[in-house]
């Protein structure tokens, strides 16, 4: 299983963390720390993993943006390299010519999509048009909440005048 | 793309991004946090829409590493909103701040459940993606039905089901027990036929997680999964959206063949065949492309396969295609397969017949270790550390100490370990193994560790034919310009002992070994300083005729280390420079070190223990924690004490024979394996035997003072012991004393001068090292720890359990560098369990780790005991009867019930026999917390809130026999607070039997259990039994007789 994911930039900035494995907050800061340090510092056309505390990190260069996932030694690298891609593939399509910029004024964003391409650290849909289909409906929804909300506050707004 | 409305958010983010340094980024942020808190405290002005604006601030700000705990409350609490757009704020929020530990998840459980088994689509795969994410055993417990209803159901739609069959692995992960064995493996097998392949993926990582703890409960999945492959394999009827790069879903491939991976064998010649079918396609089909994503899918896909042909332990051709696949891999251009390929030679090297054609691919493997990735350069190690063997050592250490000189620091210390640990297990030629030792220690002087030098010493100090050409060594090294301390150490201790040898050489007579060895003096640490002085006291006493400069030069060294700062150094000075006062009398004291007894070596244990797996670890803790207190309790009371604990008892047996070594001259005939696994001298200064005996129990004690724990923990105690009590036998023979018998034997016969020898005189009367009775209680609250110890052989054992059945696996490790023989093991199973123990092999060769699975079956409620009758030949016979820890508790699952759900139960179980009550009078005075603490580990659930008394305790289980199936107990115990040695328990239950069975059980752990002091296990108080109901004795044999 995936025992977390983090997304970090170039100079080390956290762009986001998910933990599918209960660590204290006080280890999340430190594997973040050892992780930052362990992907940043590798040079290009070294492959995607790296050892860590017995655990394997696979990792993923995309422009400036670092994708990490750590995985147990036994668990298949290539898939996880793969299940990076996929997810890096669907926000590509959803923000359309995605850039590090958008994940980090629509980090909420990657947060939705990332929570409909795994649970449990295990990759729940490989489907990416059922993926942005999903995405865009709950965006449909809050949407929808907004309008109501705002017809609402006119109709008061009216019956107060 | 523009933020969906929230202003305020991105224009926080923007300011947070034009900060230019962390301080004004920490101003910022903490005057926005300042904001949030003042908002929330005052909640009535804030919309729904403020509050989730502030909450995805907090996340924000939480990746910025800094704490927003103060928010956690809020943000929970969103979860409960009635529109969506909070509502999926406070999910997902929760599930990134929030551990499955936390307290306020606990407030939401209802919310969440109510979510699961609402009417609203999208509120459901909220709830259900949360609690997948961060779900914890609370949540297992209290949703579990519920997430299986909606995965099973026909109404629900594949979104919802895909996410609740992943919801539904989290809270298996967390509790095993919520999937019931029975009805899954059915309902599995339905789902295994799921046309929606989204839904399929979700439902196959289930299953691999299932079938992993379980597989014959999940024979009739086989087939489908076979089925599934084959699908995916041909592409046929496979949606354009689940392909990937042209691939049918490589991640379903994948997860199906991790799922076939756990069924032991697949013997359906239809399935198996058409699956060899599949793999041989993917074996063969798999081309390198240029698109990086496409190849690595397909490899994602053909590594499985790989790993699953291993499995299935296929005919020799086709496991020589893997290999031939990997050595192409090993030798490609991209990195990942590079890497895969050798990670996966490594394990293949599991699989008998093929090591010969890895082999053939030393030469890539090892152009592999000077790869510019270091994670490529340690898959590369770890491979050729799994090959190694006598064949091939020489050029693959030397490989690895050329590597040495490159290597980064990260990876020397393992480095070199390996490089110590092959050239001792697989030497061709002692020679051989002295260079490559003293090679690493110039190379890497820094991570050698104390272990590797103690170790060279001790084969030289063994082996004759290598002193002189040890010593001789030694010489040379001295020459280098810059010399690492440990080079100085042990150069200088093998010069000293054996520079005589070397006399008629050029640059060699006492007189410039002095001065060269002195050359280091100014420059060493205090702990060398300690070997130099014996060094220089050796020399001396070598320096035949006496030199009178040389003399005058040691004793004014001597003389000024006899005030040195350190006390130690300051003993030796004196000591030395009285002794070598005493002419030919110097010649006795200083003679040569004796031979070292025969011991496991620590750093091969080292491996060894790397090696085991995490059941194994919890094992090796406790034996480590043993360890310490052990070693404490022989250095305060020196081995004179007859009332020894049983851990030493081989040390004892070894001193006589030390003794009488001690009082040989050199060239005594040394009967013994060319490589002795001898453990090393621990001490600071190696040749201690001039000190007097007063002297070194001080020493002794102040060694373990010293003595880092990371040491200790890597040698057992009869190693520990024997190292500190070494210097000792060469004194006093305390243990003579204790045993005349012996001492008497020993000397009547001294050539038999070897440990070996005395230890084979003893063997019938091999004792455990470990307190056998205290580890059967261990395990009768635990899994996995050790069962038995003696000096040659080490039981661990492991158990899981499921409902009425158990499946333990007999961990039998062999300790010695000789074979153990004649190995038995036999059950004896008492009435109520049926017990299959898996054959045993005659033979454990040395140092290895038998593994024998033993299935148990629960018949029904009994406190009887199995008793595992072992024997092994080891010079005579030894033969152990050990009680395995399969009772009762072992098949009771605790279970918490409502108060609506235990009241009816318990007024509903009237009958006389099937609720029992008694007055227990002799009850370990223990608080009502405690006894909490001890009922949980019984596997009994304490319920609190239940009964309105505070000093009443009330608990439910669920055992589980053949007979009773899955049986529901409640217990209740009432206690007197005036008087905690006295309690009323009440023990009620479906079957009269188990009513009495369970009753009697919490008695005797009521009244006996306390069991922290080690002293000489007391039997339990044996209560009144019907008549068929045979005791439990303390005494294996007793129990024996009492059953036969």
């Amino acid at each position: 299983m995936i025992h977390f994911v983090l997304l970090i930039s170039r100079q080390g900035k956290v762009r986001l963390t998910k933990w599918y494995t209960p660590y204290p907050q006080k280890q999340r800061s430190k594997i973040i720390k050892e992780i930052s340090t362990l992907v940043l510092t590798r040079g290009p056309k070294l492959c995607n993993f790296v050892d860590w505390q017995g655990y394997r990190v696979v990792y993923k260069r995309y422009a400036s943006l670092y994708f990490c996932m750590c995985i147990d030694p036994a668990d298949n690298e290539l898939e996880t390299l793969q299940i990076i891609h996929h997810y890096v593939e669907i926000l590509d399509r959803y923000f359309g010519n995605v850039c590090e910029l958008d994940l980090i004024f629509n980090f909420h964003k990657a947060y939705f999509i990332l929570d409909e391409i795994l649970i449990a650290g295990e990759l729940q849909e490989s489907n990416k048009k059922s993926v942005l289909r999903l995405v865009t409906t709950q965006d449909a929804l809050v949407e929808a909440a907004k309008e109501e909300a705002g017809s609402l506050r006119n109709i008061i707004a009216q019956a107060t005048k | 793309m523009a933020l969906s409305g929230m202003r305020g958010l991105s224009v926080f983010i923007s300011d947070i991004r034009n900060c230019h340094n962390k301080e004004q980024e920490r101003l910022r942020v903490d005057k926005e946090l300042g904001n949030i808190r003042t908002r929330f405290k005052n909640e009535k002005g804030l919309s729904p829409y403020e509050k989730k604006k502030y909450v995805w601030k907090m996340l924000y700000i939480y990746m910025l590493g800094y704490d927003v705990d103060f928010g956690h409350m809020e943000t929970v609490s969103l979860i409960s909103a009635p529109k969506y757009p909070e509502k999926q704020v406070g999910y997902i929020v929760t599930s990134c701040l929030l551990n499955e530990n936390n307290d306020f998840l606990r407030m939401v459980i209802n919310t969440v459940r109510n979510d699961i088994i609402g009417r609203n689509e999208t509120f459901q795969c909220l709830a259900l993606t949360m609690v997948g994410n961060i779900g914890g055993k609370e949540f297992s417990e209290s949703l579990a039905p519920d997430v299986q209803k909606l995965l099973i159901s026909s109404s629900c739609r594949p979104v919802v089901r895909k996410k609740a069959a992943l919801c539904l692995l989290r809270l298996y992960r967390k509790n095993p027990d919520v999937v019931n064995i029975d009805g899954w493996a059915d309902r599995m097998a339905q789902l295994l036929d799921e046309r929606d392949l989204g839904v399929l993926t979700s439902v196959m990582s289930l299953f691999v997680s299932l079938v992993s703890n379980n597989a014959e409960a999940y024979w009739n999945c086989l087939p489908k999964c076979v089925r599934i492959l084959e699908r995916l394999a041909r592409n046929q009827d496979i949606p354009q959206e689940y392909t990937y790069y042209g691939i049918p879903s490589p991640w379903l491939q994948v997860k199906t063949m991790r799922a076939l991976q756990y069924f032991p064998t697949i013997e359906d010649p239809n399935a198996r065949r058409a699956l060899f079918e599949v793999l041989q396609r993917i074996l063969m089909g798999t081309d390198v492309v240029k698109n990086v994503n496409k190849n690595n899918a397909s490899h994602a896909v053909l590594f499985e396969a790989l790993a699953l042909v291993m499995h299935l332990d296929a005919e020799k051709e086709m496991m020589s295609q893997c290999v031939a696949l990997l050595g192409k891999f090993i030798a490609v251009r991209e990195p990942n397969i590079r890497y895969l390929g050798l990670e996966n030679m490594t394990r293949m090297l599991l699989v008998t017949d093929v090591q010969d054609i890895i082999k053939r691919h030393q030469a890539q493997i090892i152009t592999s270790l000077k790869d510019p990735d270091i994670s490529i350069r340690r898959r590369a190690l770890d491979l050729l550390y799994g090959m190694c063997d006598v064949t091939n050592a020489k050029e693959i250490v030397e490989e690895l100490l050329q590597y040495l000189n490159t290597a980064e620091f990260a990876m020397r210390e393992e480095l070199s370990l390996k490089a110590a640990i092959l050239a001792e297990k697989f030497a061709p030629e002692l020679l051989w193994y002295v260079d490559v030792i003293l090679q690493l220690i110039d190379k890497a002087g820094d991570f050698v560790s104390d272990d590797i030098w103690y170790r060279v010493v001790q084969f030289v100090t063994n082996n004759e034919d290598l002193q002189s050409y040890a010593a001789a060594k030694a010489r040379e090294y001295l020459d280098k310009p810059a010399l690492h301390e440990t080079m100085v150490k042990v150069s200088a201790y093998l010069l000293g002992e054996y520079g005589h040898l070397l006399a008629r050489r050029p640059g060699c007579s006492p007189k410039e070994l002095f001065a060269i060895i002195n050359d280091k003096l100014p420059t060493v640490s205090t702990s060398t300083v300690a070997i130099l002085l014996s060094t220089y006291a050796k020399i001396l006493m070598h320096t035949q005729p006496p030199d009178v400069g040389l003399q005058q030069q040691i004793l004014t060294i001597f003389k000024k280390y006899e005030s040195y700062i350190d006390v130690e150094i300051q003993q030796r000075a004196v000591e030395y420079f009285e002794l070598s006062r005493k002419g030919p009398a110097l010649a006795d004291v200083l003679a040569e070190m004796p031979k070292f007894p025969e011991r496991e070596s620590a750093l091969l244990k080292k491996a060894e223990d790397a090696e085991i797996d995490t059941a194994e670890q919890s094992a090796i803790k406790l034996r480590s924690q043993q360890q310490t207190s052990s070693a404490l309790v022989v250095a305060d009371h020196p081995p004179a004490n007859g009332s020894a604990p049983p851990a030493n008892h081989l040390t004892l047996v070894k001193m006589p024979s030390q003794t009488v070594s001690d009082t040989q001259e050199s060239g005594v005939i040394y009967e013994e394996a060319p490589k002795p696994p001898v453990e090393a001298p621990k001490e600071n200064g190696t040749p201690v035997e001039v000190e007097s005996r007063d002297t070194n129990i001080t020493e002794i004690n102040n060694e373990i003072k010293a003595e880092p724990p990371s040491t200790s923990h890597s040698t057992s105690p009869a190693d520990l012991l024997a190292d500190l009590l070494g210097p000792l036998a060469i004194e006093g023979p305390p243990a003579v004393e204790q045993n005349p018998a012996q001492g008497l034997n020993a000397n009547q016969s001294p050539v038999d001068d070897l440990a070996l020898a005395t230890l084979e005189d003893q063997s019938n009367s091999v004792q455990p090292t470990v307190n056998v009775e205290e580890k059967f209680h261990i395990l009768c609250t635990k899994d996995s720890g050790v069962l038995y110890e003696d000096p040659h052989i080490q039981i661990g054992l492991k158990a899981e359990w499921r409902a009425h059945h158990g499946r333990l696996i007999l961990f039998l490790g062999n300790k010695n560098t000789s074979a153990l023989t004649s190995v038995r093991a036999l059950i004896l199973p008492p009435g109520h369990l049926k017990m299959e123990l898996s054959s045993v092999p005659d033979t454990i060769p040395p140092r290895a780790q038998v593994q024998v699975p033993l299935e148990v079956a629960n018949l029904r409620a009994s406190r009887d005991v199995a008793v595992l009758d072992f024997s092994y030949t080891f010079g005579t016979l030894v033969d152990a009867k050990l009680r395995l820890p399969v009772v009762l508790n072992k098949f009771l699952q605790p279970i918490t019930l409502t108060p609506e759900e235990f009241f009816p139960q318990w007024k509903a179980l009237t009958v006389h026999s099937l609720k029992v009550q008694e007055v227990v009078k002799g009850v370990k005075p223990m608080p009502l917390s405690e006894m909490a603490n001890l009922f949980m580990s019984l596997h009994l659930a304490v319920a609190p809130g239940l009964d309105n008394n505070p000093n009443n305790l009330v608990a439910c289980t669920t055992f589980f026999s053949e007979a009773t199936r899955a049986m529901l107990c409640l217990i209740r115990v009432e206690t007197d607070p005036q008087d905690r040695t006295q309690l009323r328990l009440t023990v009620a239950s479906g079957d009269q039997y188990l009513t009495f069975e369970l009753k009697e059980f919490v008695k005797e752990h009521l009244i006996g259990i306390p069991r922290t002091q080690a002293a000489p296990p007391r039997a339990p108080v044996q209560p009144q039994l019907p008549a068929a109901a045979p005791a439990t004795y303390n005494d294996p044999g007793a129990m024996l007789a009492g059953l036969l």
